[in-house]
């Protein structure tokens, strides 16, 4: 069992400002439900540009939630400029810590509120932390990895793994990992520089993961509502998107050309343009 | 406040009868069963008699049981032990779904000149006999294959398994230490050549374990050293624990009717409230062949170790496939195995019963789990349009 402090005990029970506000003025998404945590953050701006109401709501874990609780209770009554400064060890600091191995639900709410931030200010935030892919499997950049590692003075690959998850999953990353730590402390990697493959672009796994998420929400599952249906991301297995087609949808005749030509179409136009899309029988 | 422990399948309480059993194996009757004097000579009678007793459970032979010290040994014991009496095969089966301590160790295996396959399951969890019958070659040392899976409680048919695997001149290692006290197991009537048991899925204590060497089988063993256990597994006896198994073998059968009537009674009712009271749930496994003891119910949209926090709150104690519980950033392999969705899978809840649940443990479980889980989706940006 994880050992939490009393102050993270607090958040998670008693969770502060939970839920949406109307009219935002800048919402963060971070996460997903296929990596096991997200956060939706939002704020809402007084007369002088100060943040006079956040909320937020998550999926996740104790530490997740009391995370992104703390985060809310700090916000308030900051100016953005102000809250362009707090770190996810600011938030750890008032949790009064975090297990280690939970240090990732701090940097998911600092993502979150800097997403909120640039939301609000119009800016791309996926692009500025665009990198090279270091853990495919959890779709962490070399820029995300590097500033984690500036701020929080990480050291060894098994800090970077508990601080951003990356590196928790097949491992084959570690040694990058190594060399992104050797570059931060300004060393020079041990080892010769690896050849350089040319590599297309290739999504990693969890970046299509959440494309096809994201697809679904956004281009597919809107269409099928207007018409009483709906659909459910079964698993992905390779090139393949397993679905279940819900309500009308299901036992609608032309359910075939839904599949066929709605959702494999979008997909494929959002994905990738050999994605096959079945139905779970 | 109730403490309702509901995770039986992590470990059990230590039967009354066995601690007291075993007490005075400790500092009266402290001898070695080795020794050649009356002290070692009354000890070694109660050995064997334990021993009798794990054999009745399984309904095999004394002579066809060794002491391990736990059900994870056992697993080694009967793969290493088999593979390297088989040194010119170089082939192992098994499944996606096994427990860490044979899937983990035939990987480990597999980086070291093994070719591993690894069975699938279907959406039930349930394995495809024909694939199984496929993939033994002559090249084949070992399937290792569980009787039941701890976190879905789903039963293999192992009796058709071992038939299979015989058929095709393997050996069949089965880990049954999820199954061993709550189902009967018939050593005389499947084809199983080993099997893994553990002391504390049964209400014996931590540190003790047993495995079933069918008699003729070929197997190394795997801590070498002296005479005991006919030299299939040196070192000294375990005897206070080894006594104590014998015991928890001897209640398992007088309590195995109670298991499969009454406590599956009170699991499903406990399953059937639980998916009527919350929306967006679903068990995960085959319900039709299932551990009695055993429910595996995901709610959608929240994440199992906030369940697991806020009923441990509330003093009830059970467990979760979700990653932040596993100790990994993965969730279950065996629910990812199974494919259940994504939206479901982060919020799997596993809860076990044991012979020392009753009716109000189940009336508290589901008077108080409910809440929790509207109040965690209350919290979720998930689910809600």
């Amino acid at each position: 069992m994880w050992d939490y402090s009393e102050k993270v005990k607090d958040h998670f029970f008693n969770p502060r400002n939970v839920g949406e506000i109307k009219n935002p003025d800048g919402v963060g998404e971070v996460g997903s439900l296929a990596c096991g945590d997200a956060l939706k953050f939002m704020f809402k701006l007084d007369e002088n540009k100060r943040i006079k109401e956040a909320k937020f709501k998550t999926f996740g874990c104790g530490s997740a939630i009391a995370s992104a609780s703390v985060l809310t209770e700090i916000v308030i009554g900051k100016t953005l400029e102000e809250a362009d400064k707090i770190t996810n060890k600011d938030l750890a600091n008032h949790l009064d810590g975090l297990p280690q191995e939970k240090m990732h639900c701090s940097v998911m709410g600092r993502e979150a509120l800097e997403a909120a931030i640039a939301d609000y200010r119009g800016i791309d935030i996926k692009k500025q932390l665009e990198g090279e892919v270091t853990c495919k499997c959890f779709g962490i950049t070399d820029k995300e990895i590097e500033r984690v590692i500036k701020e929080n003075q990480l050291s060894t690959v098994a800090e970077v793994t508990h601080y951003t998850k990356a590196g928790g999953g097949c491992e084959s990353c570690h040694p990058k990992i190594e060399d992104i730590i050797s570059k931060v402390e300004g060393k020079v990697s041990k080892k010769p520089a690896p050849e350089k493959i040319p590599q297309k672009q290739k999504l990693t796994n969890i970046q299509k993961m959440k494309l096809i998420e994201e697809t679904i929400e956004r281009e597919i599952r809107p269409a099928l509502r207007t018409d009483g249906g709906d659909i459910d991301l079964v698993d992905i297995e390779g090139n393949k998107v397993i679905v279940t087609l819900r309500g009308t949808c299901s036992s609608c005749p032309s359910s075939n050309f839904t599949l066929k030509g709605l959702v494999e179409g979008k997909l494929r136009e959002f994905v990738s343009n050999d994605i096959e899309v079945m139905v779970e029988t | 406040m109730r403490n309702v422990y509901a995770d039986n399948n992590a470990t059990t309480r230590v039967a009354p009868e066995v601690v007291e059993e075993m007490l005075p194996y400790f500092s009266e009757l402290y001898g070695n069963p080795s020794s050649m004097h009356y002290f070692g000579g009354q000890v070694e009678k109660k050995l064997i008699e334990a021993r009798e007793k794990v054999a009745s459970l399984l309904n095999c032979d004394p002579s066809e049981i060794i002491f391990t010290s736990c059900g994870t040994e056992s697993d080694s014991t009967a793969i290493q032990g088999t593979v390297e009496s088989y040194p010119y095969k170089k082939h192992i089966i098994t499944t996606r779904v096994e427990h860490p301590a044979v899937l983990n160790l035939c990987r480990h295996l597999s980086k070291n000149g093994y070719k591993l396959t690894e069975l699938a399951v279907d959406k039930k969890g349930c394995l495809d006999l024909s694939e199984l019958e496929n993939a033994i070659v002559d090249n084949t040392a070992i399937v290792s294959i569980m009787c039941a899976n701890n976190e879905t409680g789903v039963i293999f048919p192992i009796e058709e398994i071992g038939e299979i695997v015989k058929s095709k001149g393997a050996v069949f290692h089965c880990d049954a230490v999820q199954a061993t006290g709550k189902i009967p197991l018939d050593m005389s009537k499947c084809a199983i050549d080993l099997l893994s048991l553990s002391g504390h899925k049964l209400h014996a204590p931590k540190g003790i374990g047993a495995l079933y060497i069918r008699k003729g089988a070929k197997l190394t063993p795997f801590i070498i050293g002296g005479h005991q256990e006919r030299g299939r597994r040196a070192g000294t006896e375990n005897v206070p624990y080894i006594i104590g198994l014998g015991k928890a073998s001897e209640l398992a059968m007088k309590h195995i009717e109670d298991g499969n009537t009454r406590i599956k009674a009170l699991r499903d009712r406990l399953e059937k409230e639980l998916l009527r009271k919350c929306t967006n749930t679903r068990t995960n496994g085959d319900t039709e062949h299932r551990l009695p003891n055993t429910t595996n119910i995901s709610f959608e949209f929240v994440e199992g170790e906030a369940i697991l926090l806020m009923l441990s709150q509330k003093g009830i104690a059970a467990s979760s496939g979700s990653a932040c519980t596993s100790g990994s950033l993965e969730p279950s392999h065996v629910l990812r195995a199974m494919g259940i969705p994504f939206t479901f899978v982060h919020g799997s809840l596993r809860l076990s019963l044991s012979r020392y649940n009753n009716e109000e443990d189940i009336d508290y479980i589901i008077e108080h789990l409910p809440p929790i889980i509207e109040r965690l989706r209350e919290i979720s940006p998930f689910g809600k349009d």
